[in-house]
């Protein structure tokens, strides 16, 4: 665990509104990405990496260190922002995400970006590598917790369900599945593309222990995470209520953002909706 | 015409596997090993008895096995991950490409029931497309031994080495041909025997099968050097060309489909190296069915006598080119 942990003393509600803001910034520069996605689980990026995870970005191959999976890899501007921002690159290349030879890529490349812990994208299969992830530890012994988040869509994939029984049989309580549940996918309404519905009562009956909250909240993120911590035999999960744009009004629960950039015109806007983050803004100095 | 077999012992590919497997764990506490309930049919049972703590018992559940190997790899462990070939190949296939190969995951996928050694079970659980779907993989390395006693050697290899491998396991007990003396490094195949009329170069179980073949030519005055490819991928270039330089026409053999396998390899190799005429003995483009396995090679061609037609259609054109 690092000594110091500047990054820890930034107001959460500041760390959220840095991302949302990288977020719009980073899409609209590259021209492409899913800023929706990223948007609604600001709260949920910043806590884990403000907060909750020991980690160390000056020493990110540190075998002690708390694991994160993005399973729902197309959020990667989210966590890149995060990563940037708690000190793993200098946040000047967010603006290179998506271009060619950056290390910033459509979807997080572990052998790319140090801080990615798994590479990811292709949906439903973030939650096995964190089993095995979490397997490995207790292995070792070493007492580091693992967290995934996946998309409320993703659970469609058949794989999670077998990840489900696979942390519930081998009674992983140190794995902690974020659902970032905003009810869409690309196709429109999750609950009419292919229902995924009862959430809860389905993890439930797979053995996990399940709490439900607003995922915008930071104090219901927190506590969910406290609780996690102090769960014993089997694995959590946290099904996060949130909305896919959250805090751009242009994008707030429209599926059409879950993997449509801003225009620059829609991006200012966007900026001057949103909070002020916590350190100087990209955007200053992108050409129109 | 058949030839009447050497005497030679024989062993499964697999069970061989299962001892070396268990060899490596003892000096290597690294290794773990996983299966999706095959952990008998693959011979990590042993292993499971021996390192019950190192032991994953993944359930029917390939994706899942192939992606909780990859998390296991990326906190140092060398996990073995196994089941039969056409699932970890086919059903897992994306599971093996992201999070194996795109995340260079230090994971060893070894697979019993390659090619149409699944036998009667028939083709939903032959596989004849494995090595081609590996192969295309950046970074996999895709091993097939020739017997038990190479399959000893390329397990302790793949623990070795450091990135991702397939290796390939035969079912049945297979004629062993080669000794524990033979040098085997992986992606470095070796001269079983010399001849210079033609080169026939083989994989895994087919490698027995080559040196009756070339048995069966040379009582007709040929002689054919026998080429083992044990490792498909990275392919022994320099073997290969020092083979099409030497002898001006190759015969490929491999329990597979004559698509994208060894056959394919050895072309691409000669085409940008030294072209020469390349016959291809393998399962031609069409699924198997149920049989013994020894029905299934003599149906579907891969024998000494269909290697030998082979070869003679190599020397026809070769000749012609001459």
């Amino acid at each position: 665990m690092p000594t110091t942990r500047p990054y820890a003393a930034v107001p959460l509600e500041r760390a959220a509104a840095q991302i949302r803001r990288d977020v719009i910034a980073q899409t609209a520069v590259a021209a492409s990405g899913h800023p929706g996605g990223a948007l609604g689980a600001a709260e949920i990026l910043a806590t884990l990496y403000f907060r909750e995870l020991r980690h160390d970005p000056a020493a990110p191959d540190w075998p002690d260190r708390d694991r994160f999976i993005l399973s729902n890899g197309h959020l990667c501007a989210g966590l890149y922002s995060a990563l940037a921002r708690t000190g793993y690159f200098p946040p000047a290349e967010l603006l290179t995400f998506r271009k060619l030879g950056s290390r910033l890529q459509g979807h997080p490349s572990r052998l790319d970006l140090p801080g990615v812990e798994a590479s990811g994208g292709p949906l439903g299969q973030g939650l096995s590598v964190a089993n095995g992830i979490a397997l490995g530890l207790r292995v070792r012994g070493v007492p580091a917790r693992v967290y995934c988040l996946v998309g409320d869509g993703e659970l469609q994939e058949g794989q999670i369900w077998e990840a489900a029984m696979t942390a519930a049989h081998y009674r992983l309580d140190h794995v902690c599945m974020i659902v970032n549940d905003n009810g869409l996918q690309i196709d429109g309404a999750t609950s009419l593309v292919k229902r995924v519905d009862p959430i809860a009562r389905r993890f439930q009956a797979f053995g996990w222990r399940v709490q439900e909250i607003d995922g915008h909240d930071l104090g219901a993120i927190a506590g969910a995470f406290q609780r996690f911590r102090k769960t014993r035999g089997r694995p959590t999960a946290i099904v996060a209520k949130t909305v896919m744009g959250r805090g751009v009004f242009l994008m707030e629960g429209d599926a059409k953002w879950h993997g449509t950039a801003p225009s620059h015109e829609q991006a200012e806007r966007a900026l001057q909706e949103l909070p002020l983050g916590f350190a100087a803004d990209l955007w200053t100095g992108v050409p129109a | 015409m058949n030839v009447e077999p050497t005497a030679r012992a024989r062993k499964a590919i697999r069970d061989a596997f299962g001892e070396a497997l268990v060899e490596v764990a003892e000096a290597d506490e690294r290794i773990v090993a996983l299966t999706a309930d095959l952990a008998e049919s693959v011979r990590v049972h042993h292993f499971a008895a021996r390192f019950p703590d190192r032991f994953f018992q993944m359930g029917v559940a390939e994706q899942d096995m192939i992606g909780t190997a990859a998390g296991l790899a990326l906190v140092g462990f060398v996990p073995f991950a196994t089941t039969f070939a056409v699932f970890a190949t086919s059903r897992a296939n994306e599971q093996v490409r992201l999070a194996v190969a795109y995340n260079r995951a230090n994971v060893k996928i070894a697979v019993s029931h390659g090619g149409l050694s699944a036998g009667e079970d028939g083709a939903t659980h032959q596989a004849l497309e494995d090595i081609s779907a590996m192969r295309v993989l950046p970074g996999m390395t895709v091993v097939a031994p020739a017997d038990a006693c190479e399959a000893m050697k390329a397990t302790r290899a793949a623990a070795a080495h450091l990135g991702p491998v397939y290796l390939r396991l035969g079912r049945t007990a297979t004629p062993i041909v080669t000794s524990p003396d033979t040098p085997f490094e992986l992606g470095k195949g070796y001269v079983m025997r010399w001849g210079d009329d033609l080169t026939v170069a083989a994989t895994g179980t087919m490698v027995p099968v080559a040196l009756d073949a070339a048995d069966l030519l040379s009582r007709s005055g040929i002689t054919a050097r026998v080429v083992n490819l044990h490792t498909i991928k990275p392919l022994d270039l320099a073997l290969v060309a020092s083979a099409a330089r030497e002898t001006g026409g190759i015969v490929t053999v491999e329990e597979h489909s004559i698509l994208g396998g060894l056959g394919s390899a050895v072309c691409e190799a000669v085409a940008g190296l030294r072209p020469v005429p390349v016959e291809r003995v393998g399962v031609q483009d069409t699924f198997g069915e149920s049989g013994t396995p020894d029905a299934l090679w003599q149906k579907y061609g891969l024998t000494p006598a269909a290697i030998a037609e082979a070869a003679r259609r190599v020397l026809a054109r070769k000749e012609a080119r001459a």
